[in-house]
Order: structure tokens, then sequence, then C-alpha cells
């Protein structure tokens, strides 16, 4: 998939003023946060199994290259092959070999990210073979001709009268628009689909190494159809993949449908190993994996590690503020909200992604909500530090920076600056007490006004409050201890009105 | 040229610090839930809430009957494809015409037994073989399963133990199957019955 995130912002901007998609956003935000809520509460204790299961991602990740090559050696015993690819362009090129050995002339395809980072449709179309995305939202997308803008719910900015214009247009039957008749289309004009196909494309949710197992979870079925119809499978998934153990998958199966959509389990879960045996009455004969690296190992061994840990569940967007108003589209890539704001830039370049690693307000929530613990904030922050090392920042934010950084350290300037910044802002607000233009703050005062500073700086205070505390022990030491009057004015200030 | 293997498992490695794997690990199954008391209870309410019907548990020689009921009631067709494995129970007894084989695209009702049930969340699981087709669970609308009670297991770690007790390696297919195929792609919307069966019926054996 063409990288498109440049215009971050004006699509962001757009997003927000669509009704139709706000709608579509609402909606998801309410069903996947209650349900993913719901189904974590019946565990007994989640705590202990997000350590369990961020330590296997992690352990896993320390010995990748172990855990790859006993996964290799273990498919090879079972019949299989595993192909490498250092990036996309080899992913097609592995493809379209496999294809052309086999004489492939129709492709059924199941969800897979990989495989739109590798843009992998495009180039079987160019070899001239036929490839239907068979995941009822990835095919709607397919026919619409949009990339995905949620991992798990791809086509989740359209609703069900755009879905069923397109069903109208394409199928060439009366138009229907119930959920479960367009549901029922979709699966007869499938079905022979699958029947005809030559070749199953997959992903993996996870591998396993001391099998040689793929796994793969769907709820439709599709996935397993794609793997078991056809002559050829062929799963392709990034190396991160691995995991050590049978046990090891069970455990992170108990977080990844939870946290994805409120599901206790997906309905197929499918631990494929090699191709069909000797007497087996189906399964392909021909079993491939191409394991992707394409900018992952770059990513190991330094503070964005942990970014590897990720099992695709979804959660962190479903939670994110940032997500929620503006969508997938707007991110540009194939991974949105806050794990595709480490992951874009990680994989696709630092260069274009500049303003996906400040797509967020650091309100946490995706680091909370992540099964495998994964410090998105953080991986944030730690980009945001490679920009400015590498001044990717535009002139006028770096002089600013600078500026900052250079009275924070010189506390004496500090001090009287922000005194008299205070009073400043305080004589611009005049008698309604609220800025309504703010000379370089134009951003901010455009959709709502600054309340006024109290007048007094934080340092001020501080240093007040510091001093009669010391002179009165018998009371808490904190200087952050608030006072009823204090907490009134917050209150009052958390209800200033937008204009 | 260094092939796409190497330059891969070299970037690995160099991040890595070109040390020797270290593999020992703490023990995690102190955070894995406990699965306690009648097993079979617990399986067929998950089972429930998967949107699976269950019923019994009934002798095996009665299993024919129920399913042909089960059938009846909801004006189903009685022809079934049905697992090589269980073509000698006595379908036809009961009404049931059946063929033994792989299914086609066009079966309406396909008639499985199970690898070992899992109580904690109501789950099937069917392993691929000889006998044991995986299309036979896929393409009909009706997906049948004949489980015996005694294969019920607490968990998948428990699935796994019984794996490994039993076969020296895993089949090709192993598949977790909990109730109807579904979709929620629109509007978020579940809607039982996507490219998999509209309903699953387990039959719980003695």
């Amino acid at each position: 998939m063409k990288l498109a995130a440049a215009d971050f912002k004006s699509k962001a901007a757009t997003n927000l003023a669509n009704p139709s998609l706000q709608r579509a956003l609402t909606r998801l935000q309410e069903r996947f946060v209650g349900a993913r809520a719901k189904a974590l509460a019946e565990l007994p204790a989640v705590a202990p199994l997000r350590d369990a299961a961020a330590d296997i991602r992690a352990h896993t990740l320390e010995n990748l290259d172990h855990y790859l090559t006993q996964f290799e050696q273990r498919v090879q015993e079972s019949g299989g092959k595993v192909h490498w690819a250092s990036d996309a362009t080899a992913v097609n090129r592995i493809l379209l070999d496999i294809a052309r050995a086999y004489g492939v002339r129709r492709v059924a395809k199941s969800k897979s990210m990989v495989t739109e980072e590798c843009a992998v449709n495009e180039a079987l179309g160019a070899a001239g073979i036929d490839v239907v995305e068979t995941d009822l939202g990835e095919y709607i997308l397919q026919l619409a001709n949009e990339p995905p803008s949620h991992i798990v719910a791809p086509v989740v900015h359209k609703n069900k009268e755009e879905i069923a214009d397109l069903f109208a247009q394409h199928h060439q039957r009366p138009r229907q628009t119930g959920i479960p008749e367009l549901c029922r289309e979709a699966r007869e004009i499938l079905r022979p689909k699958f029947l005809a196909a030559d070749m199953g494309i997959s992903g993996a949710n996870f591998l396993i190494a001391e099998t040689g197992s793929a796994l793969i979870v769907t709820n439709e079925g599709n996935g397993r159809l794609c793997t078991t119809l056809p002559r050829v499978h062929v799963a392709i998934t990034g190396i991160e993949k691995v995991v050590p153990t049978l046990e090891d998958v069970s455990l992170l199966l108990r977080l990844l449908p939870r946290s994805a959509t409120g599901q206790s389990i997906t309905n197929y879960v499918s631990v494929l190993t090699g191709p069909k045996r000797a007497g087996d009455l189906d399964g392909p004969e021909h079993f491939h994996v191409i394991l992707v690296d394409n900018g992952r190992s770059h990513l190991l061994g330094s503070e964005l590690q942990p970014m590897l840990r990720c099992i695709r569940c979804g959660a962190c967007m479903n939670h994110c503020p940032v997500y929620q108003n503006i969508g997938g589209h707007a991110y540009g890539w194939v991974y949105p909200g806050p794990m595709g704001v480490v992951l874009t830039p990680s994989l696709a370049g630092m260069s274009g992604t500049i303003d996906l690693p400040n797509a967020s307000t650091f309100c946490g929530a995706c680091a909370d909500v992540c099964p495998v613990k994964i410090p998105l904030p953080d991986l944030m922050r730690a980009l945001r530090t490679r920009q400015w090392q590498g001044q990717m920042r535009s002139r006028g934010e770096r002089l600013g920076l600078a500026i900052w950084a250079a009275m924070a350290m010189r506390p004496r300037l500090y001090a009287l600056a922000t005194r008299v910044a205070a009073r400043l802002l305080q004589l611009m607000a005049g008698r309604r007490q609220s800025i309504k233009v703010l000379p370089l703050g134009g951003g901010w005062t455009r959709v709502r006004d600054l309340p006024a500073p109290a007048g007094r700086t934080f340092r001020d205070l501080y240093a007040e409050r510091h001093t009669r505390q010391i002179n009165r022990p018998q009371e808490d030491h904190s200087p952050f201890a608030v006072s009823p009057s204090a907490k009134r004015g917050q209150h009052r200030a958390s209800e200033q009105r937008h204009k | 040229m260094k092939d796409d293997r190497a330059t891969v498992l070299d970037r690995i490695r160099s991040a890595s610090g070109r040390r020797a794997a270290r593999l020992d690990r703490a023990s995690n199954t102190a955070a894995l839930p406990k699965i306690e008391g009648d097993l079979a209870a617990r399986f067929a309410e998950r089972a429930v809430l998967l949107s699976s019907d269950v019923v019994g548990p009934l002798a095996e020689a009665d299993a024919p009957r129920a399913v042909a009921d089960y059938l009846r009631s909801r004006h189903l067709p009685l022809d079934a494809v049905c697992w090589p494995a269980l073509a000698t129970l006595h379908w036809r007894a009961s009404g049931i015409e059946t063929s033994a084989r792989a299914a086609r695209g066009d079966d309406l009702v396909g008639i499985t037994g199970a690898f070992c049930g899992i109580a904690e969340t109501g789950t099937l699981l069917l392993l691929s073989g000889d006998q044991t087709p995986a299309t036979v669970s896929l393409l009909p609308e009706t997906h049948v399963a004949l489980l015996p009670a005694k294969r019920l297991v607490a968990r998948m770690e428990d699935a796994w133990s019984l794996l490994r007790r039993e076969h020296r390696a895993p089949p090709r297919a192993v598949n977790f199957v909990s109730g109807p195929s579904r979709t929620a792609d629109i509007e978020q919307t579940v809607t039982l019955g996507a490219h998999g069966p509209y309903r699953v019926l387990i039959v719980l054996t003695n």
C-alpha cells in the first residue's frame, strides 16, 4: 500500500466534518469498548495474564532467530516450505514464483494486513492472476477500491446503505439493505470463488515454533475455506508473529479476541501444520509460509522493540480519542491509531509520516488497554525525539522549543518570564476573564477560549504553600494537597464553555 | 549477493549482539484461569452463549434420533455428509441419509465427531484426517457434532496435553470451533452464518 500520511492534518479535518463517518466511529466505540470490558471482566484476573502475555512476546523477540529457525525446520519436517522476504518486493517475487510453479490463475484471500503492506493484490493482478478478498469487510473494500480503515473492522467507515449500493452495482442483483440479506448475498457470490480458487492466501495471527504451525483466527470461516479448499496455501506474515509453544499461543488467545471484539474466543481458531497428509480427504497439497521482515528487524535492539510484541487486536485504536474522532484513513497507511503512529514511521520511514507520532494527546488509554503492555506513549515520545534530533520539525517549532529550553535552564529568568506572561494574559483577558484571540495560538482560540491565568504563577503558589506547611506540621506535608477553595476553582475552570 | 534468509537472520542476530539463545523462562500457569466443577455443565453453558445448540448427554446409539429430531424441528434437510469415522451409526433408521466423504459446496448438513471439547469456552476441537475431513464442519449450512462427555477437558492447554498423548505430531489442521460462523463487518452488527455454518448442534454422548 502506498504511504499517504503526509496530509494527515487535512484528512483529519475532512473526517471531523464528515457526519456519516462520525456516526460510524461512535458506533465502533460503543460496541468495541463495552464488549472488551465485559469480556475481560469474566476472567478471574487480567493483570497476571497480561504480564504473562507480554513476557511471552518479549521472550520470543529476545530469541527471535532461534524460534524462527526452529519454526522453519518444523515446517520442512511436516512437508511445507518457508520463504524469507526482506521487503515487500521480495514477498511479491516469492509469491509470484509459487503461483507460476503451480499454474495458479485464481486466488482466494483471507484478511491480512501484511499483504496490504506489501500490495500483494496489485502484484498478483499485474501478473494476470484473479484475486478475491473473502473477509466480508475486505471484499466490500475490494469492490469500492478503498484501503481498510481499521485492522479488525476494515469497513467500519461505511454504512449499510453504501454497501447495498456497491453490491447492487457489482452483483447485478436487486438492491437489498438488510444486514443479514447483504451477508447472505456475499456468501452466495463468494462460495463459488472459494471452490474455484487454485491458491489460498492467508496471514497468520501466530506462528508456533515447536510444531511449525500457522495459526489463523476468523469469525466468518473464510480463513478456513481459503486454507482448506485450494490446492495451494500460502501464509504470509511478519517475522515477529512467532511464539514458542502451543501453550503460549493458548494464553495469548485468551486476550486477543477479548481485546479485539469482546469475544471470549474467536469462532474459528485453526492451527495449520504442513500440507494434506497421505489418505486425507481434503486440505491443500502444498503449504508455504512467507516470513516478512519489511522493516521489522530495524526495530529490534532499539527502544522501539516493544512495538513488535503487538498482536494486532486493535484495542488501542478503539480506545484512542484521536482515532475515535478522525477514523483510520487519516493515518494514510495500513495501520491506524496508536499502534499505527508508532509502526508506520518505523516500517515506512520517518519522512512523510511527520505528523503521526504527534497524533496523540498522551492520555495513555492505549497503553492501559494493550494486552501485551506495549508502552505506546513512550514509543511515540521516542519517535518525537528522533524527529527533533533529526531536525525534521518545522523551523518555527524548533525555534520555539529552543527558546523554551534556554529559559527552562535558567530558573530565575524562567520565574520572571512566567510571572510577566501570567500578568500579560490576565490583562488580555480583561473583565470576561477569557482570551478569545492569542498571537501564535490561533489553533487553540479558533475553537475555544483560553481561560485567564489566576494571576500568580505555580512557582509562587508552591513556594508560599510550602512555607505555610512547614509552619503547621500536623497537616499534609505535600505541597500539592488541594484546599477546598482551590478545588472549587478547578471545577469552575473545567466548566469553561467552548465557543 | 546474500539471499533474503541470510539478510533477515543477519539483521536479527546483529540486533541481539549475536549471543546464544536464552530459553529459560518462569512458568506462567499460575496466570491461567482455573476451571473447576462439572465440565459438561460448564461446556454446555458456554457453548450456548456462543450460539451453539446443545443436547444430551445421551447414549451414542440415540444420537441419530436426536439429530433427526433437531433437523425436522427446524425444517432442515435429512440428507447429510458425514465423517467416515461415524458412518457406522444407525443414521438411516432415524431417517437421515448420510454420505461418508469430504463435503462439497452444496451439502446442507454436515455430521462430525470431535477430538475433544473445551469447557472454559464451550469450544469443539476437530482434527483433520482420513476419517475426519475438515470440510464437513465448514461447508454445510448446518454442522452437527457428536461429542462424548468423557472427551471434555477444562482448557485449551489440556487439549494440547491430550493431543500430545494420543498423537505423535499435530495433523494438518487442528480446528477449534466455537459456534456458527458470524460476521460483524457491516455496522458492527453480529450476523450468524457468514461463510461457514448458520447453526451448530452439539450432541453430548455418554
